[in-house]
């Protein structure tokens, strides 16, 4: 447990540290928001609810994709190596995946910010929408932090992560975009239990698989 | 592997189906009429794809734990032949949606799920293509295929449960077994499936084999 602590620890602090990295993130989610609002909101002034939604997500997706990658290539080889000797594989795996998905709850509650100022909140149950947010960043953050690790070993970083995690994210994506329907049209929490089981259950196997499968990648 | 009789079986059984599978009996049924026949064809693709994607995730189990590169040929040929009968289950489902749906490529939850499916599949082999370490390349894709493994079921067996699909046995639907299919179609049927089960393992072991005398020459090269 106190490993896992100070993992997580030392991350905040390296991203604090280099806050060139997180300020991109940020102005990534805050540009792709403006993109979106000067194609939809400022040429037609009117956009459908689904695709409100759905926009949101992808904007979600590919931010998600984007500050993970970096997960294992930002610190040095020969870091990594002193990391390998102090401390178990498995809590390093919970370290990261506890740290991105802070970092994915900061990055999808800002993103929802920016993204009702500028495209109108059309959420009605905003609890069970920012429920769905956390869900979402949960398996995000879980399933992309080991694709990250698998990627991070190969030289075309960037292009394989896109590749491998997303059919990975999709069957989780389609639920979440369901579940955060069902916000957006004000349905009481009980008539979502379904969905918010379905994601939970998806979230445990992520999590619980790559908590198993790290220390094979670790190795190499 | 060497034992010859199971492939007897499977070319008897492929035959059997072929056979009575078109001059065999089948219910008249509203819509279907004659392509209820599909069903000996299109659904054993999918119980095909489904064993060899198994399999194919036993050995990449197998492989993390021992090591043996034997293990990872295995894996990639069976996910390999994965893809075939995918791809031949989807050509299959098209032509029957085409008739009896009107429409080869219908909204579907099982349809979407199995091109997600083949995506994983085919990320599956990009990664292997991006690296040269026989070693990383093996326990890397091992991992990957565990993985996608791992998110590929609920996409196929939950989520087309849980929204409408046209798809029997979904969503509400009654499946084939219970209303539409008589003993005759049964006799046919559950041998067809044990035949393409049986014809997609005998294609990846003859693949297998080929992989594992080309490294063993270039070992002794």
């Amino acid at each position: 447990m106190q490993e896992i602590k100070n993992l997580i620890i030392k991350d905040i602090i390296l991203e604090w540290r280099q806050k060139y990295a997180f300020n991109g993130m940020v102005l990534y989610v805050v540009s792709t928001v403006f993109m979106c609002y000067i194609s939809f909101k400022l040429k037609t002034n009117s956009i459908e609810p689904i695709t409100w939604n759905t926009l949101f997500w992808i904007i979600i997706l590919f931010s998600a994709v984007n500050s993970i990658t970096k997960s294992f290539i930002q610190e040095k080889a020969g870091r990594q190596l002193y990391y390998y000797q102090i401390a178990k594989p498995s809590s390093i795996i919970l370290a990261k995946i506890i740290y991105n998905f802070l970092l994915m709850v900061f990055l999808g509650f800002l993103g929802f910010l920016i993204y009702s100022i500028f495209m109108g909140n059309k959420a009605e149950n905003l609890g069970l929408y920012l429920l769905s947010l956390t869900l979402g960043a949960l398996g995000f953050s879980a399933s992309l932090t080991l694709i990250a690790g698998i990627a991070s070993k190969s030289d075309n970083t960037a292009g394989l992560m896109a590749v491998l995690s997303f059919p990975i994210l999709l069957p989780m994506l389609s639920m979440l975009i369901k579940l955060s329907k069902n916000a957006m049209d004000g349905l009481a929490l009980r008539a979502s239990y379904d969905e918010i089981l379905v994601i939970s259950g998806i979230d445990l196997i992520v999590i619980a698989l790559s908590y198993m499968l790290f220390p094979f990648l670790w190795k190499s | 592997m060497r034992k010859i009789w199971w492939k007897f079986l499977a070319a008897g059984l492929v035959l059997y189906t072929a056979i009575f599978g078109l001059i065999g009996e089948v219910p008249r049924q509203p819509i279907l009429n004659e392509t209820i026949r599909n069903v000996y064809f299109h659904v054993p693709m999918w119980f095909g794809m489904m064993a060899l994607m198994i399999s194919s995730l036993v050995y990449s189990i197998k492989y993390l734990r021992n090591g043996q590169v034997q293990d990872d040929v295995y894996a990639v040929e069976f996910a390999n032949v994965a893809i075939v009968f995918g791809v031949l289950g989807f050509i299959t489902g098209s032509l029957w949606g085409n008739y009896t749906w009107g429409d080869p490529l219908p909204k579907d939850p099982k349809i979407i799920a199995v091109e997600v499916g083949l995506l994983i599949y085919s990320a599956y082999f990009v990664l292997r293509g991006s690296f040269e370490d026989e070693q990383k390349k093996a326990r890397l894709s091992a991992v990957y295929n565990i993985f996608a493994f791992a998110s590929f079921m609920p996409l196929v067996w939950i989520l087309p449960r849980l929204t409408d699909s046209l798809h029997p046995g979904n969503g509400g639907n009654p499946a084939f077994g219970k209303y539409d299919m008589d003993s005759n179609m049964r006799m046919v049927f559950y041998p067809a499936i044990l035949a393409w089960i049986l014809v997609g393992v005998w294609i990846s072991s003859l693949r297998i084999r080929i992989k594992l005398l080309n490294n063993h020459l270039q070992d002794n090269l």
